[in-house]
């Protein structure tokens, strides 16, 4: 039941959608004002998307499993929470989110544009319900969330263990609100551009939606990131995992674009970045959906490789690229009267020249996770691209990044003299020697390391003393650029100083090194309603005779059966105690991994001080 | 009229990324891991679907022909979709067809065959679904191509045009 009404307001909620267009059409003639019409229309669509997946929601809680998805995704032993979040843990479930997402954002769109020109909103709409409509008719077509079963099976397939836990059900919500987001960027910037009001006023209205989905966007990579921490089992945040790139590209942009709008809104300059931007954001977001859902990369987001799901957005995707090639090329016109004049000292100089840091750390993500494909058509050759491409072409270019980081922001707009700069000098040479001394008491590379961890310690006392000197009227640029600094800080630490431990042990042994001895004492057996576990007790005594007890997990799951490894663990201000056990066939010894990671919770800790300088950017914009 | 050459440059880049993308998604049968292809098939033993005698798959694939082991279930929708591929192998002269019936409910599953015709020589049942495991088998349908108890292809998913031309190439 729950499922048929479901299916009905998805189809009826398209039957709305070609109405809005066809009503912003004929407004678009005659547009003295907004027809009546429009805001009803939109928020019926948003409603009857919604009430859709409540009906799928619905179907997921009481299993009803004579709906496909229900039966592939869902068991009846399952705990209430990751029913719910079922909803959402599948191909099906999770473009049915995207849809809801989408919709309301037009609706909020349309209720808060209220102060701009007509013809703008009204092509926004149209934009926006081109995407909305290509999303509809991928769902009903290729990908229904409401297929019928018979006979009805008595029990579902149920929902892949790993993704069972409490980080990742909220993540597909949180990284969507991003992702979706950026459409409404999209769409208004293809209408500006057609309309010609990219401008200081479209830049002023924008802002709003960019630091919101960038918000959204790095909040949901960092629960993406936390939950492979803890849950993948290989101690490590970031594995340049095609799947975790797809989801950075867009942050990239996304970035790039909220400097780029604080440019134009003040300078009105900048006006081919901010529009190629936006387009870039979405296009990858939309990408980043193909890339992962074609089956064309594989990975724990592939929930279903099929081909023809993949050439339905393949072509969707290509068809939005050309058509904003093509408004971008032939509507969008330089003022050659306005004099791009750039003095080498001012704040718009070093956002450029940031800009086209981080279009070089985008490209480099792009080709590191496009390029296997590509290689593989072409020369029907697999190759998988590692960290160490990434870190070798990223690392070194961090460093000038970081300097014009540090001190862009201390310029004025047009044209300025460095102020300050005495401090400016003190601090430079308290970080190197600071950086020097740390790195000579430790046993790494001296020389790229000194000089990495100078500029980053520059860039962090900088934006601290900032906080000190009282100098807050830009609080919220202030505290992402200080969180970005701890987060570099956190990672080189991290990576400077992990240790790791891989040994096999049977109950009883003891396993000994210079600095730590770790004694496997017992493994105990629990059983929960959806799964059974395993639990390994150990302690760990260090060199000063403290002692730390550690529990990794196993876990049997028994629908569908897969075994998981939970890792065990302890986290502190300082370092973080890692330990997972892995089960070895056909022996008696588990295979034991043992890391400490400093700083590692400053690593998650700096992402959310990052974040939060967004926040502060909405609410603050909010107020004026 | 003159030729803008940026935009004709970006146009034709993404038209060419376009092309590779597209002859990717083609290739993504290619993921199947290598392993299980040339690999001797795993032998088991279990109950025939008519007569629920049980019988050991060695002596089912001993021939010097292809056999084509199919997985299916009358639940499952795809199963459904490929059932006329099925039939139209079934003509092949030198291909048997081997069924296994995966975690099915016996009377369903003999309902789905009489109403859609039953395309296989032989058909096995795995009630608990634990040959397909032994097979390395993802779900259902899924189906193997099979000589001198060597996988030759396997497939996930569904049949389609394109394969069931592909295997009739191979043996021939």
């Amino acid at each position: 039941m729950a499922s048929l009404i479901g299916f009905y307001s998805l189809v009826f909620g398209a039957c709305s959608s070609l109405m809005i267009i066809f009503f912003s059409l004929k407004n678009f003639k005659n547009s003295e004002k907004l027809s009546q019409k429009i805001i009803p229309l939109t928020f019926l669509q948003f409603f009857l998307v919604f009430i859709s997946f409540l009906g799928l929601i619905f179907s997921f809680v009481y299993s009803d499993f004579s709906n496909e998805t229900v039966f592939n995704h869902s068991h009846t032993t399952k705990p209430l929470f990751y029913k719910i979040s079922g909803t959402w843990g599948n191909h099906e479930g999770s473009l049915l989110l995207w849809l809801l997402v989408l919709t309301s954002f037009i609706f909020l769109f349309v209720l808060r544009s209220h102060k701009q020109p007509i013809q703008y909103r009204l092509l926004t709409i149209i934009f926006q319900e081109v995407i909305i409509i290509g999303f509809f008719v991928f769902l009903i077509k290729t990908s229904s969330p409401f297929n019928y079963l018979y006979p009805i099976p008595e029990e579902g397939l149920g929902l892949n263990p790993i993704l069972q836990d409490p980080a990742l059900a909220i993540h597909p919500p949180i990284l969507y609100l991003g992702y979706v987001g950026t459409s409404i960027i999209f769409s208004s910037a293809l209408s500006a551009t057609s309309v010609n009001y990219i401008s200081k006023e479209w830049a002023k209205h924008i802002k709003m939606w960019v630091l919101t989905s960038w918000f959204f966007l790095t909040l949901g990579i960092l629960l993406g990131s936390i939950w492979a921490y803890y849950e993948l089992g290989w101690g490590g945040f970031w594995f340049w995992d095609p799947v975790e790139n797809v989801s950075l590209m867009p942050w990239f942009a996304l970035t790039t674009l909220i400097h780029c709008i604080l440019v134009l809104e003040k300078r009105s300059q900048l006006t081919s970045w901010a529009i190629i931007l936006s387009i870039t954001t979405f296009t990858l977001s939309m990408s980043g959906t193909f890339l992962v859902r074609s089956g064309i990369l594989n990975s724990v987001h592939t929930f279903a490789s099929d081909p023809e799901r993949g050439l339905f957005i393949l072509i969707f995707l290509f068809s939005l690229i050309f058509l904003s090639l093509f408004i971008f090329f032939f509507f969008h016109k330089h003022d050659n009267n306005k004099k791009n004049s750039f003095f080498l000292f001012s704040k718009e100089t070093s956002i450029l020249i940031n800009n086209w840091f981080m279009m070089y750390f985008l490209s480099v993500v792009l080709v590191g996770t496009i390029y296997p494909i590509f290689l593989d058509v072409i020369a029907s050759e697999k190759i998988s691209i590692g960290p160490p491409f990434y870190h070798k072409l990223i690392v070194p270019f961090l460093i000038p990044f970081l300097l014009v980081m540090a001190i862009g922001p201390k310029l004025k707009w047009i044209k300025s003299d460095l102020l300050d700069k005495l401090n400016l000098i003190i601090f430079f040479a308290i970080s190197v020697l600071l950086s020097i001394f740390i790195i000579k008491n430790l046993d790494v590379e001296f020389l790229t390391n000194s000089i990495l961890l100078s500029f980053i310690f520059y860039l962090f006392f900088v934006t601290v003393r900032d906080f000190f000197i009282g100098r807050l009227n830009n609080l919220s640029q202030n505290i992402a650029h200080f969180g970005f600094s701890l987060f570099l800080l956190s990672i080189i630490f991290n990576n400077m100083l992990s240790t790791e431990v891989i040994t096999n042990l049977k109950v009883g042994d003891t396993f000994q090194s210079e600095k730590f001895k770790i004694y496997f004492e017992n493994l105990d057996q629990k059983k929960e309603k959806n799964f059974k576990s395993l639990i390994g007790k150990f302690v760990i005594e260090n060199s000063e005779g403290d002692t730390q007890i550690m529990k990794p997990e196993l876990r049997i799951y028994n629908q569908p059966n897969i075994v998981t490894s939970e890792a065990y663990i302890k986290t502190n201000l300082f370092s973080d105690k890692f330990m997972t056990m892995n089960y070895v066939q056909n022996q008696e010894y588990l295979n034991i991994r043992y890391q400490i990671k400093p700083l590692m919770i400053w690593i998650w800790i700096s992402v959310v001080i990052i974040a939060l300088g967004g926040l502060i950017s909405v609410i603050k914009n909010n107020e004026n | 009229m003159k030729i803008r050459i940026f935009p004709t440059i970006v146009f034709i880049l993404f038209v060419i990324i376009f092309i590779l993308f597209f002859k990717g998604l083609k290739n993504s049968n290619i993921y199947v891991p290598k392993a299980n292809i040339n690999k001797e098939i795993p032998s088991f033993k279990a109950k025939l679907f008519e007569s629920s005698e049980e019988i050991s798959s060695e002596e089912i694939f001993k021939e010097d022909k292809f056999y084509l082991m199919n997985i299916w279930s009358s639940w499952c929708v795809p199963c459904r979709e490929e059932h006329n591929f099925l039939e139209n192998l079934s003509t092949e002269k030198n291909l048997d067809l081997i069924g296994l019936n995966y975690k099915d409910d016996n009377e369903s599953a003999k309902n789905f065959l009489k109403k859609l015709g039953n395309p296989y020589d032989i058909i096995f049942l795995d009630p608990k679904g634990i040959i397909a495991i032994d097979w390395g088998a993802y779900g259902v349908p899924e189906t193997y191509l099979i000589k001198n108890n060597m996988i030759v292809k396997k497939i996930i998913g569904p049949l389609n045009k394109n394969l069931v031309l592909e295997i009739k190439e191979i043996i021939r």
